[in-house]
């Protein structure tokens, strides 16, 4: 199951697991990324708070948590080459938590359908 | 909120699909579609980029008294040289801080033009309209009525010469200097100057004029650019931007401008206060700072020296498109302003380390 913050993070639930990623939406805004700030292993991310900052050349835009959870898995392929979030956002995820608290943290959290929605309403 | 100003290419813009947002009160364009930051900024260093700065405000100087006054309000020596000379330098404040950086055109001994940054028009002119006081002078705020596109990189001559009636004193234009012609009435003035580290030019008119000259450009095959690429290619090759480098509290000896300001004059305004910080040397410096990460430290970052404490702040960062490095340029404290020394930047909740290099981050290589 995949769900979308207003943010345009989305967190992809695979057990106990939530990999935490961005939008096709919202790469699309960014442009070509060239850096991707991630938290370390073992931090601790809470939801609705920044966890790091994806950044154009533009502009860097901050990341803020769909859910809670400690950092299982950082994507490092990103640090060499970060525009693999602008080629498939969905299959390079930014990283992965052990899920704390997900009933209670999806409530406010979108569905593909409803995040479309959104975005279609919502345009920034 | 006042509303926000259009230049008269506004529509123009728009139709090309470009990103627009609010700057120094206008709405202009970032980039444009099909194109995009990185495209529109290597399009001006291997070919040809065409620039709306119609936003930049403009001032004339006229009279008995002109030459006189603008080598008291601007840090350069307009004197000795030639009509049809640009300069580039500052106005000062009596404490020798920057109001604004500026192009200065001699048109005649007694005729001067400003072009100053869009975000100071004001500023600047209630600044020249005090200091004028008593002058025997005029000052003409034109601001409102001249449009200006900057044509620039390589093929900018070749592409700008194509569509001139008469290309030959534009094409022997040297560097900083420019010339004026008279069409249907309007006054065209062209420089050979820009903010790009390119050759270019910059062409100065009437809306109708500037109107049908972007088109043709476009036509021709030069890539329209916004103030997205404006500001990296200015940054890489070391030129300041009011407001980040230069501002109010920031002198042109912090800032390394000192070569453009002449301190041996002895009306120039704020030129005091500069003569003593010479003396006794500034206290805080503009530096290049490579980062040895992907990391961008961008404006308001902190500087720290090896020991953790912050020395100064960063001005601009971007991760150079030429160059690929992540280069930031930064006001820091004197002591540690020497090229190859170690420091940090912070980078939201992280620290990197960074070496002092010189401000240049992207060196041409010029054919002439």
């Amino acid at each position: 199951m995949i769900y979308y913050s207003k943010t345009h993070e989305y967190v992809r639930v695979e057990g106990t697991k939530g990999y935490i990623g961005v939008s096709d939406y919202a790469q699309k805004s960014l442009g070509n990324v060239v850096y991707v700030d991630m938290p370390d292993l073992g931090e601790t991310i809470e939801k609705g708070e920044e966890f790091g900052a994806i950044e154009s050349v533009k502009a860097a835009s901050d990341l803020i948590a769909p859910v809670s959870g400690e950092v299982v898995e950082v994507n490092e392929a990103l640090s060499e080459n970060p525009r693999l979030v602008n080629q498939d956002p969905m299959a390079n995820w930014i990283i992965a938590v052990e899920l704390t608290s997900l009933a209670a943290d999806v409530a406010d959290l979108m569905d593909a359908d409803a995040y479309e929605a959104y975005v279609a309403t919502n345009p920034h | 909120m006042d509303e926000l100003k259009k230049t008269c290419l506004h529509d123009l813009h728009l139709a090309l699909g470009a990103t627009m947002s609010p700057f120094a009160g206008y709405d202009m364009p970032i980039e444009y579609e099909g194109f995009g930051i990185e495209a529109e900024h290597n399009a001006v260093r291997n070919a040809c980029g065409v620039f709306d700065v119609s936003h930049m405000g403009e001032i004339g100087i006229y009279g008995n008294d002109a030459e006189y006054f603008v080598n008291r309000v601007f840090t350069n020596d307009v004197t000795a040289a030639p009509i049809g000379q640009c300069f580039y330098g500052m106005m000062l404040n009596e404490d020798g801080g920057v109001v604004d950086d500026l192009l200065v055109y001699k048109r005649a001994h007694n005729h001067f033009l400003f072009v100053v940054n869009a975000a100071n028009i004001e500023k600047d002119e209630r600044w020249v309209l005090r200091q004028a006081e008593g002058y025997d002078l005029s000052v003409e705020l034109l601001s409102g009525e001249m449009a200006e596109i900057a044509v620039q990189g390589p093929k900018a001559e070749e592409l700008l010469c194509s569509l001139l009636e008469k290309p030959e004193p534009v094409r022997s234009l040297a560097f900083y200097t420019f010339c004026e012609s008279t069409r249907d009435n309007n006054l065209v003035v062209i420089s050979r100057t820009g903010y790009t580290g390119e050759d270019g030019f910059e062409v100065y008119s009437s809306e109708p004029y500037v109107r049908a000259l972007w088109q043709k450009l476009l036509d021709k095959g030069a890539v329209p650019c916004g103030l997205g690429c404006r500001d990296t290619l200015r940054f890489e090759v070391g030129l300041p931007l009011y407001g980040n480098e230069l501002a109010d509290d920031i002198t042109p000896l912090e800032a390394g401008l000192g070569m453009f300001v002449k301190l041996e004059k002895p009306d120039l305004i704020g030129g005091e206060a500069l003569r003593r910080q010479k003396e006794e040397g500034p206290k805080r410096k503009l530096v290049g700072l490579l980062i040895h990460d992907r990391a961008i430290a961008r404006h308001g970052c902190d500087v720290l020296n090896a020991e953790g404490e912050v020395i100064g702040h960063v001005t601009t960062g971007y991760r150079s498109i030429s160059t690929g490095d992540s280069v930031a340029m930064a006001l820091i404290d004197a002591r540690y302003a020497a090229r190859d020394t170690e420091l940090q930047v912070q980078v939201r909740r992280k620290r990197f380390p960074a070496t002092v290099v010189p401000k240049k981050f992207f060196k041409k290589n010029y054919k002439k």
